[in-house]
């Protein structure tokens, strides 16, 4: 092999004029905001939508089969557009998101050279998103503006992912939520094409348009079985990666709750000054941390208030979510998801979600720890918290997952009948909240 | 009157009841996948025989999913119809084990009812039991009977039915008796529930057995009692019980009449992804039949006095084939049968007839290969055993003598070959964890009810084929199952399982993504392509034609005559067992533990008339040649012995426990320098064995984490079971960093182990379990924290005395570590000076546990090899760019030690990969292409807890082999 393949092409400046950048999907929400953001940067962008069992085809034959599913899908994604002879290949490049740290997750970007590389792709050149510093001499860049607009967005998507997740199971009219959804997001991209939106204040005046508007969605509230979902980000949020899990949780008649995205960004921000505090450095990037934390932490709780005020549930800001791995798990646990899985876990079950699947690719090796390894420990917390770890990898069928969720749901269904007999609906939940 | 319905995956249960809850009907059959039908048929019947019309109806079970929706009838999960008929059936029960065709579940339903099941990766249950019985040629009720007659108990991997699979086969090659077999099996079961899904909680009080394998087997209760010390009990209808309360959970009357029509309705749906057709055309298949009728060996009449002849032999993992050739290599003679678990008997009947029909008979060599290579080779004198690549390489060859690449499916074993220079250069064989061959369609076929010869035949005109994808047997029942849900007929699933052989022979043995990887000239062989289906699959597949002998089945044995032809000089005359040795042949076979070492081998000891023995099992030459002289040229037998010199030294302090595990396998002289200066008794746990892993299995949360983490539960609770009082095992998110990589992180597993053993062992109640997050490879940093960390557990500290410790923890490493580069120095000019080759057998440091490489060390240097490990070369590698991210110490040290080899010409490497270690399936690609850009061979051995070592012998051999054939064509240049 030659010294080329050792120097993959690199995304350059030029290339922002001249290439589209095509992009996995795997928060759809939150990525469609992301391509906006993108376009008005002056690139070109494209969320890829192809889906299907033959996705994951195409990504066994271009990575070790053993590599984790969301590896196997984004590339298989990667690879199936690139063939489908929609894009000019001398005209395209490929962004993929990074986190760094001590999973084999921070490889993706090397097994999708090397894929490329087997497919007969080698000439795309290949970004990457991350804000560890990885790949620093891309021509892809995150500028502040750019930066500020994306922290804004990812806000936005959470809180239009927590609201319709728990309005539409409840609607009159069927579609209604889905539709404002979609109307917010057009919305704030058009604002955010002008520079608007972003603001501390304008981001605090949005917020509470937002509230208002789903909560004057006609809607009636009856008793569901609620369930959220934690896991591996990927299959987590991915509806490719968890077989479409969200669509399936609501025909079976539940409440979903999905914990945000900003969660897992304050994580890894979370992470900065714990490693430092645990194994030395500059203790600037501490106090660092902890002003973005609290910087973010603000904006969270407008959102909260916003959302409180109009009769609805907040998603719980993240230091109230670090809290909750007291005693279940320590901040050292770094890799992957690492502590913030178990206390989201926590989170979801004290905020009466006890019902939750826990998503991971077969042989995840950090959810071994903090999502599996940690179940033992919550119910000994938590008692009626009611748990099913789902693996996903390209076999695993999707009658067996769903035959676990089924078993989860059975029994929380149970319940659900059980404490509307007793009409005692959630009010214990809400008191073991208040008193913690 | 309610009716429950539980459509399983192998099986339709059906009961009625009246209003008193009596059953008035029952009903239990295999539904051979038509689903719809058969509980069509049944309501009809329940229609007929009681004179109904209405009747609360409700169905569950894993296959009935969807079915249910479609015929608009109430679905209820199978685990919780199975706790409401419990409820109302066995009202005392505290705990219900249910076994079924693939699904094994626990329930708990006292103290906070919790239901578990088996996750996706684990099918030891009765398909599994059923694979099992097959295997043996028995039926799975007389495997029950011969377990009852067993008198030991082997180690059988009891995580998924495809590794114990791997592990019956050697057994029954080397000669385990059948009673011993069926028991170890049952067992397996055992383990593998109580592993995969106790995940830590207690099963005692009333346990209730239920399901057709527990139902049927009296024996596997009798395992379960035996292993949880209790008496569990089988309740009438044990059988019914999902159906049962699926009945009491239906609550709304319907009509018959509408469901049975809804029903056969959904017969006729057909919607699952499909595959193009094998054939478009009668045509199209006649001249695919026609072209591989062209590739044969002339057959020619063997008279009575004919000679001299050749004989090969292979004795392979379910079948033994014979040829017999004449100096022409053309066929006199050929057999080919199912050894039904003892090959001897076949064998000797074989050349006794041979002897019988042809008395002036006279034979040139008799070479014998395949898994009884050595077994057969010694009971009956044969003159050559040969690796069964080699024997494949070489018949290959009779048919293109350029040929590309080999690849043979077989019954249980998949091989393949690249050849490069007439010589064998990349070996693929089958993980034990993908190992869809020959028997995975037997079994299938014979669970849909049909033999394999009509089963393929059916495939051939299927007109859509099930993509059923390309994963392990215990996956593909799941897809098989929803397939059959969906719809799909015999036919298509039998074409889809042909496919899905082929795509993971192509996509996970050999993992190529184009033809053109695989060369021009390809021989297709093994038993398993004499299956047209197949075939045809695979030329689809590759999008090339190939050519498939037509004594496809028999090209091991027909290679190793060639290979007997060609090293047997004119006039040679066999030394096999003559006619009246046969007529007196007698074989015994007795079981014993050889306790020489730690490995503990389970020998198998095959006597044979005269007195004379072969033993099987063994790792090293110790129980053979009685003496351990090899022991010297293994870096991993030193570096065992190094860590247990690390003895407990009394201290004021008292005791403080340290788990063999992991990480401690390199940091214990860390840690043990630096308890023991600060005044405690350093407790080690002992050194592994299989006794020790499942004591702690029951704690083990996740059963796909990999083998090393799993055995931490035995350590943790083998310090537990010696009453220390503390037990220290910190968190290291970062290792040493010994500038080979980018960073210097621990895999996620072996950084935050602790925080899992801290979650789940109940047994560290009573104990200080010191599980902080640590940071030794800053070294200034650490000195300054530890002696806060400490102060909190042990007050009386001085900050001086943490120092003095860490000045003697830190030396202490470092002389660790210079004592196995100075032992590996030792061992490689050794093998220089004695000419032979070095094997760096590249793990990480725990395996050099013994559990965990199950003495592959040892089996190497039996091979005539030194070996070292990958931490004694890696540090002579500077550091160097690669196309992955470098940033774990352990896999740096990996790089670092493929990148040297490729400059030592007497070194090879074999990379150890344990089972589940998501991290390499990273590092092994990485390490191949390092490997072959320097003109390495590269060989993985994938280690779980399996302890037989069948394959890994091949895949050694193979190497020497390969290595020697590259000598010889460098000196032949």
């Amino acid at each position: 092999m030659t010294d080329s393949s050792h120097t993959p092409p690199k995304f350059t400046k030029e290339m922002k004029s001249t290439h589209k950048i095509l992009i996995p999907n795997m928060a759809p929400l939150h990525f469609s905001m992301l391509q906006h953001i993108l376009e008005d940067e002056g690139y070109q962008a494209e969320i890829l939508q192809d889906d299907g069992p033959q996705i994951a085809q195409e990504g066994l034959k271009y990575v070790h089969n053993d590599t984790c599913y969301p590896a196997l899908l984004v590339i298989g994604q990667f690879i199936t557009a690139l063939k489908s002879g929609r894009y000019d290949l001398d005209r395209t490049a490929l962004l993929i998101t990074q986190t760094g740290g001590g999973c084999r997750a921070s490889n993706y970007i090397y097994l999708l050279r090397k894929a490329l590389q087997k497919a007969g792709f080698g000439q795309i050149p290949v970004a990457s998103l991350n804000f560890s510093g990885l790949e620093a001499d891309s021509g892809f860049s995150i500028t502040i503006p750019m930066a500020k607009k994306l922290l804004a967005a990812i806000l936005y998507s959470d809180m239009l992912m927590c609201l319709k997740n728990q309005i539409s199971p409840y609607e009159q009219t069927s579609g209604m939520t889905e539709q404002l959804t979609q109307k917010w997001i057009q919305d704030l991209c058009s604002e955010f094409r002008q520079g608007k939106g972003i603001s501390h204040s304008a981001v605090k005046k949005n917020f509470d348009k937002i509230a208002a508007d789903f909560a004057s969605i006609p809607h009636t509230v009856v008793p569901k079985p609620k369930v959220g979902i934690v896991g591996e980000i990927y299959v987590k949020y991915s509806p490719l990666g968890n077989n479409h899990l969200e669509d399936f949780l609501a025909s079976e008649g539940c409440e979903v709750n999905v914990p945000g995205l900003m969660g897992f960004v304050q994580y890894c921000i979370s992470n900065m000054g714990e490693t430092i505090k645990l194994y030395g450095g500059n203790p600037f990037m501490v106090w660092l941390s902890d002003f973005a934390l609290h910087y973010l932490d603000s904006s969270e709780q407008h959102m909260a208030s916003s959302i409180r005020k109009y009769g609805l549930r907040p998603p719980t800001p993240f230091l109230e979510v670090k809290k909750m791995s007291a005693g279940l798990i320590g901040y050292g646990t770094k890799m992957g998801e690492g502590w913030l899985l178990t206390a989201e876990m926590a989170e979801l079950i004290v905020s009466g979600f006890e019902n939750i699947v826990c998503t991971q690719p077969f042989g995840c090796l950090p959810n071994h720890i903090s999502g599996k390894g940690m179940i033992n420990k919550l119910r000994a917390f938590y008692p009626h918290a009611n748990i099913t770890p789902i693996d996903y990898d390209p076999s695993a069928t999707r009658v067996n997952q769903e035959n676990r969720i089924k078993l989860m749901l059975a029994v929380a269904k149970e319940r659900l009948q059980a404490s509307n007999d007793t009409n005692t609906l959630q009010s214990t939940h809400a008191t073991a909240f208040a008193t913690k | 009157m309610r009716i429950g319905l539980d459509i399983g995956s192998t099986t339709i249960k059906c009961v009625a009841l009246d209003e008193q809850n009596q059953i008035v009907f029952s009903s239990y059959e295999r539904h051979n996948s038509h689903i719809a039908e058969k509980a069509a048929n049944l309501l009809q019947t329940i229609q007929e025989n009681l004179g109904i019309t209405y009747a609360k109806l409700a169905i569950s079970g894993s296959a009935a999913m969807g079915f249910a929706e479609h015929c608009g009838v109430a679905f209820v999960q199978e685990v919780f119809a199975t706790r409401i008929a419990a409820q109302t059936f066995a009202p005392d029960t505290d705990c219900i084990i249910e076994l079924g065709g693939e699904d094994a579940k626990i329930l708990f339903l006292q103290n906070g009812v919790e239901v578990r099941m088996n996750g996706s990766c684990a099918g030891g249950t009765g398909a599994f039991i059923d694979q099992m019985a097959t295997l043996l040629g028995l039926t799975p009720k007389e495997l029950d009977e011969q377990a009852a007659k067993a008198e030991k108990i082997h180690t059988i991997a009891s995580r998924c039915g495809v590794f114990a699979k791997t592990d019956v086969q050697p057994l029954l090659n080397q000669g385990a008796t059948i009673p011993d077999i069926s028991a170890s099996i049952l067992h397996a079961v055992v383990n593998q529930t109580i592993a995969g899904l106790a995940q830590g909680r207690a099963i005692e009080g009333n346990v209730l057995y239920l399901g057709g394998p527990l139902t049927f087997f009296s024996q596997l209760r009798a395992a379960f009692d035996q292993t949880l010390h209790l008496t569990g009990t089988q309740p009438e209808n044990s059988l019914f019980f999902v159906a049962l309360g699926t009945a009491l959970y239906a609550d709304t009357d319907a009509a018959l009449e509408t469901i049975i029509t809804a029903m056969k309705q959904n017969g006729v749906l057909g919607s699952y992804a499909s595959r193009p057709p094998l054939f478009a055309s009668k045509e199209e298949y006649e001249q695919f039949h026609a072209r591989h009728m062209k590739a044969s060996v002339p057959r020619v009449a063997f008279g009575e006095d004919v000679g001299p002849v050749h004989i090969g032999i292979d004795a392979g993992s379910t079948t033994v084939k014979m040829v017999v050739i004449d100096q022409k290599e053309q066929l006199l003679f050929t057999n080919y049968q199912t050894n039904s678990g003892n090959p001897i008997p076949l064998i000797r009947s074989l050349l006794l007839d041979l002897y019988q029909r042809h008395p002036g008979l006279s034979i040139a060599s008799v070479t014998t290969t395949g898994y009884g290579e050595a077994l057969i080779k010694s009971a009956f004198e044969a003159d050559f055993g040969i690796v069964e690549t080699v024997a494949h390489f070489t018949a290959a060859q009779h048919f293109i003598p350029d040929v590309d690449f080999v690849i043979d499916i077989g019954g249980q074993d998949m091989k393949c070959f690249k050849v490069e220079d007439g010589s064998i250069s990349d070996i693929f064989l089958n993980e034990a964890c993908s190992s869809g061959c020959g028997s995975f369609l037997q079994t299938f076929a014979q669970a849909l009810g049909y033999d394999v010869p009509e089963f393929s035949r059916l495939a051939l005109f299927a007109e859509k084929p099930v993509d059923l994808g390309s994963r392990c047997t215990v996956f593909m029942n799941s897809s098989v199952k929803q397939a059959q849900k969906d719809g799909a007929s015999i036919e298509n699933i039998s074409a889809g399982l042909s496919i899905s052989v082929v795509k993971n022979a192509i996509y996970k043995v050999i993992r190529a993504s184009r033809p053109e990887e695989l060369g021009k000239n390809i021989v297709v062989q093994g038993g398993t392509f004499m299956n047209e289906a197949v075939l045809r699959a695979f030329e689809q597949e590759m999008g090339v034609d190939v050519i498939r002998p037509d004594i496809a089945g028999l090209m091991g044995a027909y290679g190793a005559a060639l290979y007997g032809k060609a090293h047997s000089p004119a006039g040679a005359r066999s030394q096999i067992i003559n006619q009246h040795g046969l007529e007196t042949f007698s074989h015994q076979v007795k079981n014993i533990t050889c306790n020489s070492c730690t490995n503990h081998c389970q020998l198998t000891v095959n006597l044979f008339a005269g007195g004379k023995r072969y033993i099987s099992g063994n790792r090293c030459e110790k129980p053979i040649t009685h003496s351990d002289s090899d022991i010297k040229r293994d870096l991993y037998a030193y570096k065992l012995n190094l860590l247990q010199s690390y003895q407990p030294v009394k201290g004021k302090r008292g005791r403080i426990g340290i788990p063999l595990v992991l990480n401690m396998y390199e940091l214990l002289p860390f840690w043990h320098a630096f308890f023991t200066s600060l005044g405690f008794e350093v407790i080690t746990s002992p050194i592994s064995n299989r006794q020790l892993y499942l004591s702690g299995q029951a704690t083990i949360p996740s059963d796909t984490v990999c083998f090393p983490a799993k055995l931490v539960h035995g350590h943790i609770r083998a310090l537990a079971d010696m009453g220390v009082e503390t037990i220290f095992y910190p968190c290291l998110t970062y290792n040493m960093d010994e500038h080979l990589g980018d960073n210097n992180y621990n895999c996620p597993i072996v950084a935050y182990y602790p925080e899992v053993i801290s979650a789940n062992c109940q047994e560290l109640r009573q104990t200080t379990f010191i599980y902080e997050y640590l940071g030794i490879h800053s070294r200034k940093e650490f000195e300054k924290k530890i002696p806060k960390i400490l102060a909190a557990y042990f007050p009386d500290i001085t900050t001086k005395e943490v120092l003095t410790a860490c000045d003697a923890a830190y030396s202490e490493y470092e002389h660790h570590m210079a004592a196995v580069r100075s032992e590996g120095r030792k061992i490689i000019e050794y093998a220089r000076s004695k000419q032979i080759p070095i094997i760096v057998l590249a793990g990480r440091p725990y395996h050099v546990d013994p559990e965990i490489n199950h003495g592959i060390d040892r089996l190497i240097c039996s091979c005539g090899a030194a070996v070292v490990t990958e931490d004694s070369v890696s540090w002579l590698q500077e550091k160097f760019l690669t196309r992955v991210l470098n940033q774990w110490t352990y896999h740096s040290r990996l790089y670092a030690a493929a990148k040297y080899v490729c400059s030592q010409p007497d070194m090879e490497l074999v990379q150890l990969v344990s089972f589940g270690c998501g991290v390499d399936s990273i590092t092994t690609d990485e390490t191949k292409e390092i490997l072959q850009e320097g003109n390495k061979l590269y060989t993985q051995i994938k280690i779980d807890e399996i302890t037989n070592l069948g394959a890994v012998n091949i895949r050694l051999r193979s190497l020497f082999a390969a290595i020697d054939a590259r000598k010889e064509g460098k000196t032949n240049d």
